[in-house]
């Protein structure tokens, strides 16, 4: 297989492609290419795609991978169905 | 890079991008634009990316309907390669009260006059439009299909690219923590990594942090920052075509042309920079949308986020040169839907600082309005 046809986020479908014309447009963090391309925003937010993407970013600008910025982790991590939400919340919910 | 510009554009948002756009446009391309994060780090790229006209104020009504026209072109208009996701499915307001349902009737009379095609519908009427909507408790609804929706990042970007065309540099990851100022005029901005750079003309779009900056050059603006927190869901096939949104209820929710749900409740909070998520914002946010749309119980969140508004006292944005720094201007105060007013307010501003004329009085926005006692009173946010 193509190197670059190679599935970064399987959530939005993104090719490693896509993901360096982000970073050769100037994209510089997760954050920015996320935003644009939509990498990390499926079901699993980022869980896979977050470091092979850092992994891009650490290459292209040649920078240790501790150095990529990390986008915010948000909640609720796993995928939690509205009803369940709504219920809690009338069973007094959390404070 | 240059170390001296025609203009200095704080803020990377859309405001801010679109005013550098708008400037550049004019002719007035030797522009640097200083964002502290990337551009749409900020509110716009945490808001509820909504674009309504149904407004109760006819200044706001103004102000949206000629930003949609906009909107509706954005890529010819900025030559953006991509698509900027508008989706003009609506908005479906409804009312909960027989005040609120009074309040609608002026509102409707507003934006007809406008030209602005909102209309009222009864309860059969609006489940036409939102088939699995629990009217329950409603006293109608008033619908105005131009509304809509856009995606805020590709919208910033496409302002920031084409201002980028005309010659405008963009400067992110820097942020601006001095003014300087000579003989009651602005001379230029310092960044945190200890840069000057100088301009004549500094137009501070920063948002909740407007304030802040122009202080430091004497200038009280009376906006505060406020959290406001919005959840997306799991993509599912297309089930809702327009924004459903309650003053009330305080909410509204809408499904974007990827599939995903974005909605959010507005419980007022006490001033602050906080834009942590809390989990108990994602409960009461569930429970209140699904009394309305009992079907989107089965939808699986998979992420929520904060932001915040930059409120004024009338949810009405400020426009203000500084007193004791010509040149530095102030455009901020946008309560909530800066995204869905940015357009026209950039064109207004950039009108003023190129000596073109516009039917719009930017006086109108100036503070002083606090001091006389004008309020100019936006019925209708959330």
């Amino acid at each position: 297989m193509d190197d670059k046809n190679i599935i970064l986020c399987r959530c939005e479908d993104l090719t490693r492609e896509a993901i360096l014309q982000c970073i050769e447009s100037g994209c510089r963090t997760i954050d920015e290419i996320k935003r644009v391309t939509r990498a990390g925003m499926g079901p699993c937010q980022g869980r896979t795609c977050r470091m092979l993407i850092a992994q891009e970013l650490s290459a292209y600008y040649k920078v240790p991978m501790e150095e990529v910025l990390m986008p915010t982790f948000r909640p609720p991590t796993k995928p939690v169905s509205m009803g369940v939400l709504a219920d809690a919340c009338r069973e007094g919910g959390a404070e | 890079m240059k170390k001296n510009y025609e203009a200095i554009v704080i803020g990377g948002g859309i405001v801010g991008c679109a005013v550098a756009f708008e400037l550049a446009k004019r002719g007035l391309t030797d522009i640097l634009l200083i964002e502290k994060g990337y551009l749409s780090s900020g509110a716009t790229g945490r808001c509820g990316a909504g674009i309504r006209q149904q407004w109760g104020s006819k200044l706001n009504a103004r102000l949206a309907l000629e930003s949609t026209h906009i909107f509706e072109h954005l890529e010819q208009y900025t030559g953006y390669g991509q698509s900027c996701g508008l989706q003009q499915g609506g908005y479906l307001l409804v009312a909960y009260t027989e005040k609120e349902w009074a309040q609608f009737q002026e509102n409707l009379k507003v934006q007809q006059a406008l030209g602005i095609d909102a209309k009222a519908l009864d309860l059969q009427q609006a489940k036409e439009i939102v088939p699995f909507l629990n009217t329950e408790g409603m006293f109608g609804a008033t619908f105005c299909e131009k509304d809509g929706h856009a995606n805020p990042f590709h919208c910033t970007m496409a302002y920031a690219q084409g201002a980028a065309r005309m010659g405008a540099e963009i400067l992110t990851y820097t942020e601006v923590t001095g003014l300087r100022t000579q003989s009651g005029r602005i001379t230029g901005v310092e960044t945190a990594g200890g840069d000057f750079f100088g301009a004549d003309l500094v137009i501070n779009c920063a948002n909740v942090r407007a304030p802040g900056l122009a202080k430091l050059v004497g200038e009280d603006i009376p906006v505060v920052s406020e959290r406001h927190q919005a959840l997306v869901t799991e993509p599912v096939a297309p089930l809702l075509r327009s924004m459903v949104m309650s003053f009330h209820r305080s909410f509204y929710v809408q499904q974007t042309p990827h599939g995903s749900f974005v909605m959010g409740i507005g419980p007022h909070e006490e001033p602050s920079f906080n834009t942590r998520s809390s989990w108990k914002f994602l409960e009461k946010n569930c429970a209140v949308i699904c009394e309305t749309l009992p079907l989107l119980r089965k939808l699986n969140v998979v992420r929520q986020w904060a932001g915040s508004y930059d409120l004024s006292p009338d949810h009405i944005p400020v426009i203000d040169e500084a007193k004791r720094a010509k040149g530095f201007y102030s455009v901020c105060g946008f309560s909530g839907h800066g995204f869905m007013v940015a357009p026209r307010i950039a064109i207004l501003v950039a009108n003023h600082l190129t000596g073109q004329t516009d039917d719009l009085d930017i006086r109108t926005f100036s503070q002083e309005r606090y001091q006389k006692g004008v309020f100019l009173l936006e019925p209708s946010v959330v």
